[in-house]
């Protein structure tokens, strides 16, 4: 196969939905081995190009090579066999089977004659573990998929990619649920993979990775392309800046809130399993922001979920403005004027088939009760029109579903959501996960001015700069254990690792 | 495809169920002009009345994510005790010997009590249990046969079929406002001002908020404080006294009640619905689409008759609508290319 100086080429591929330009002349060329970062905001037409090359959506003009080769890309299994697949955000494996079953799903090892060819369960495992010793996974081929965690399961899908030949791999935000030394773990396999070869279309809205591990960037906005430059040339700022089409001078915004009494106070809060959080006091102060820090499987989810009832307390006490209250379910959290953004926004959060509107106007329905169980209609479409317009949610209608909004648009509906309640105490579980910069920048601007207006927030992040840029102090946990609380000014990301690190 | 047939196909999709709906009375009207009649209007309407009550309770749990197979057996319950406490005083075999002649209402309510009850249950079933919605009214559809086969049974009854009504009960299933074919029954009646309650409850109650929210997103409506076991109890109850007023207007309509009325109206109920656009995955569904599939079905029942369609012929046209209006509506949710 000759050599040729890109191993995948999209050219001038233009798409159109009713009414919005989704992609418009954009091009993307990989070079074989190379790990090349698609960036942009979220609606900027990633997704959308990433769903032409798989064949999901037909481009309305424009070209695809391979090799310089011409291809028709039809479906994704067409996509397969021209060595394109993809990793996605989301994994989806099939739980309750083996790993190598999942990496030969549909294609098993077959021995025996005619009629009578039965699955070559040794054979399977042999390759299985040829495979993964390749890409230095540690893992058996019989273990039950179930049973391992999000970065292993990731693990196992890009091998199953790799079993298949794929020259070209795309990982859409591989890392989003990741700890630390997962995230190193993943770069070293996507090492071994440029080694032999494969490229990587890697999406990510994380900077920091981007710059360590790509070759090229290509950044697209609104649906075009803005250009590729080999990493190397590129900083945060200069991404930034491409992406949004503006300097920004500055990624959080100033805030002005001043911390007042205690409003809600945590003594010794342990919760009934014993792999989750022990023993945790805290206190949260009137307008304050105190940032949650810690690594994946710190127990933090867990912990504020229990604080709002969704989860069960096995000892220690919850006051709110000096009285103890007992929380039992999100209906006596929402009494006690507590709110919560969940961190799953598209399985705990959106009612995906339900419109912009009642999406909005779900959590405080009960401040329009009329007599004989009406509601007053009329006043709650405005209340959720005029948050909506408040938060500039992008919709074309607040009829439109919810699922059709981008993710930014959707978490700015939630945030809405929670606001119509009048909460005192907002909490919010990894509040920009999966959002773009522009709409992050809009969302800290929010949530600081909530504290500014006096609700106390509870942020639990994942993202060190949005930790140490937001928080008025910032609360480390680690295996469930509160390991220390720092003060949001003096806090350096060393320190915040240090703590989340510590073994409780 | 330019945004001018994009509009038209919109269209075209989201009124399918009513074009339908038109395009079969158009087609039945040009085999035999003579269907388009005030009296096969009405006798439609009629037919299709207790149906739809049925599906219009249905609709509530179909709505919420559940399925309801109770539905069929609750309507023969409360047709069976309604009947048992309305016959006639001189009746020769009446189920009661020595009931006096109660009010009209008294077993009504009893009737439709009973059918929320069973709704109660199936509801507290779901929500406190977590059984499956499928397995949970399954068991409550053959238990309420037992329990009602057993009242049937009684002495001196002995499962004799019901009849010697009162008039004052049979002239609500059977009267009408005015005479000749231009009259409204009773019982049209009753069933436009049901669904006219069940549009209110779905599109302007709390109740019906959160059964779109349970039914959209049963994670996300406990999260956002919904009470989901207990709203789903009381929707369970609603769908069963549904029933439970249609039992009764089905042993009203027929004058008489056996303990296998109702036998299948489950499935008819949510075939209606399924037809009529609510998603039996939750969270889709409204009032005019269920009124819809009902009389697409009524159409079809009374239609094909009366041009003379083989019946068995019938039910394979049936079998045939259910699954196209599905796979056509679900193409709605799929990814456009």
């Amino acid at each position: 196969m000759a050599e040729h100086p890109y191993l995948l080429e999209m050219n001038n591929i233009s798409k159109e939905f009713p009414g919005v330009k989704a992609l418009d002349d954009v091009t993307l060329k990989v070079r074989p081995g190379t790990v090349h970062a698609l960036m942009g905001e979220n609606g900027a037409g990633k997704s959308t190009l990433m769903k032409c090359l798989f064949g999901i959506y037909k481009p309305d003009a424009g070209e695809i090579f391979i090799n310089g080769q011409k291809v028709e890309i039809n479906n994704s299994k067409a996509a397969l066999g021209h060595g394109i697949s993809m990793i996605h955000q989301e994994l989806h494996p099939v739980p309750h089977r083996s790993v190598m079953e999942n990496v030969w799903l549909g294609r098993f090892p077959l021995k025996g004659i005619g009629p009578f060819r039965f699955v070559d369960h040794k054979k399977m495992y042999r390759d299985t573990e040829a495979l993964l010793k390749r890409l230095e996974i540690d893992c058996k081929p019989d273990t039950i998929v179930g049973s391992l965690s999000v970065s292993k399961i990731q693990s196992i899908e890009i091998a199953k990619a790799v079993s298949y030949n794929s020259k070209i791999i795309v990982m859409d935000e591989p890392t989003s649920s990741l700890t630390g030394n997962e995230v190193e773990h993943l770069f070293k396999i996507i090492d071994s993979l440029k080694k032999q070869g494969v490229s990587i279309i890697y999406i990510s809205h994380k900077m920091e990775e981007i710059l360590r591990i790509s070759d090229d960037v290509t950044i697209m906005r609104d649906g075009k392309y803005i250009g590729t430059w080999p990493a190397s040339e590129l900083t945060t700022d200069l991404i930034i800046s491409r992406m949004v089409g503006r300097d920004l001078t500055q990624r959080y915004p100033e805030r002005t809130n001043v911390p007042g009494d205690v409003i809600l106070k945590v003594e010794g809060l342990t919760s009934p399993i014993s792999k989750s959080f022990k023993d945790i006091s805290f206190e949260l102060r009137k307008g304050e922001i105190l940032g949650i820090g810690g690594l994946v499987g710190a127990q933090r989810t867990e912990l504020i979920e229990a604080l709002f009832g969704l989860r069960a307390i096995q000892s220690g006490t919850i006051s709110i403005n000096g009285k103890p209250v007992k929380i039992k379910s999100p209906e006596d959290a929402k009494k006690h004027k507590m709110a919560l953004l969940t961190e799953e926004r598209r399985v705990t959060g959106i009612f995906p088939v339900l419109s912009v509107l009642e999406n909005t106007a779900i959590a405080n329905i009960s401040n329009y009760e009329k007599p004989y169980l009406l509601l007053d209609e009329k006043k709650r479409r405005e209340d959720a029109i005029k948050s909506i317009e408040m938060f500039r949610v992008k919709t074309p209608s607040y009829k439109a579903l919810i699922r059709n909004l981008s993710g930014g648009n959707q978490q700015k509906v939630l945030l809405a959501r929670w606001l119509l309640t009048e909460p005192d105490i907002l909490m919010l579980d990894e509040p920009t996960r999966g959002i773009d910069v522009g709409a992050k920048y809009e969302i800290y601007t929010i949530i600081a001015d909530l504290a500014k207006q006096g609700k106390s927030i509870i942020m639990i992040s994942s993202e060190m700069p949005e930790l140490l840029g937001m928080s008025d102090r910032i609360m480390v946990m680690s295996e469930g254990r509160l390991t220390g609380i720092l003060d949001g000014k003096s806090a350096t990301e060393e320190k915040v690792m240090r703590l989340a690190a510590q073994m409780a | 495809m330019d945004t001018q047939a994009k509009k038209v196909q919109s269209f075209f999709s989201r009124n399918a169920i009513y074009i339908v709906l038109i395009a079969l009375i158009v087609i039945i009207a040009i085999y035999d002009p003579r269907f388009l009649s005030v009296t096969t209007i009405r006798d439609i309407l009629l037919q299709s009345s207790t149906r739809a009550i049925i599906a219009l309770g249905a609709a509530f749990v179909l709505i919420t994510g559940g399925t309801d197979l109770s539905a069929g057996r609750v309507v023969g319950l409360t047709a069976v005790i309604s009947a048992s406490m309305l016959q006639v005083q001189d009746y020769p075999r009446r189920f009661f010997p020595d009931l006096p002649e109660l009010p009209l209402w008294v077993p009504i309510v009893l009737a439709i009590l009973a059918g929320l009850i069973v709704g109660l249950i199936n509801g507290i079933i779901v929500a406190k249990f977590s059984v499956p919605p499928f397995i949970a009214t399954l068991g409550t559809m053959v238990a309420v046969l037992g329990a009602n086969s057993i009242y049937f049974d009684m002495k001196p009854n002995e499962s004799q079929p019901i009849g010697g009504l009162r008039s004052d009960f049979t002239t609500l299933g059977s009267g009408s406002i005015g005479s000749g074919p231009y009259s409204i029954p009773y019982i049209v009646i009753i069933a436009i001002v049901i669904a006219l309650i069940v549009w209110v409850i779905f599109n302007k109650t709390r109740i019906g908020k959160n059964m779109y929210a349970i039914g959209g997103n049963i994670q996300a409506a406990t999260v956002s404080g919904i009470n989901v076991a207990r709203n789903l109890i009381y929707i369970y109850a609603i769908a069963g006294a549904l029933y439970g007023l249609a039992g009764v207007l089905e042993s009203a309509r027929t004058g008489g009640a056996t303990n296998n009325y109702g036998n299948m109206y489950e499935l008819d109920a949510i075939a209606a619905c399924v037809v009529g656009g609510v998603s039996t995955s939750g969270g889709i569904g409204t009032v005019p689409g269920v009124l819809a599939g009902v009389l697409i079905f009524g159409v079809i029942n009374y239609g094909l008759t009366f041009i003379g369609v083989n019946p068995y012929w019938q039910l394979i046209i049936k079998g045939l609508i259910i699954v196209a209006a599905v796979a056509f509506d679900i193409r709605k949710y799929l990814a456009k290319k």
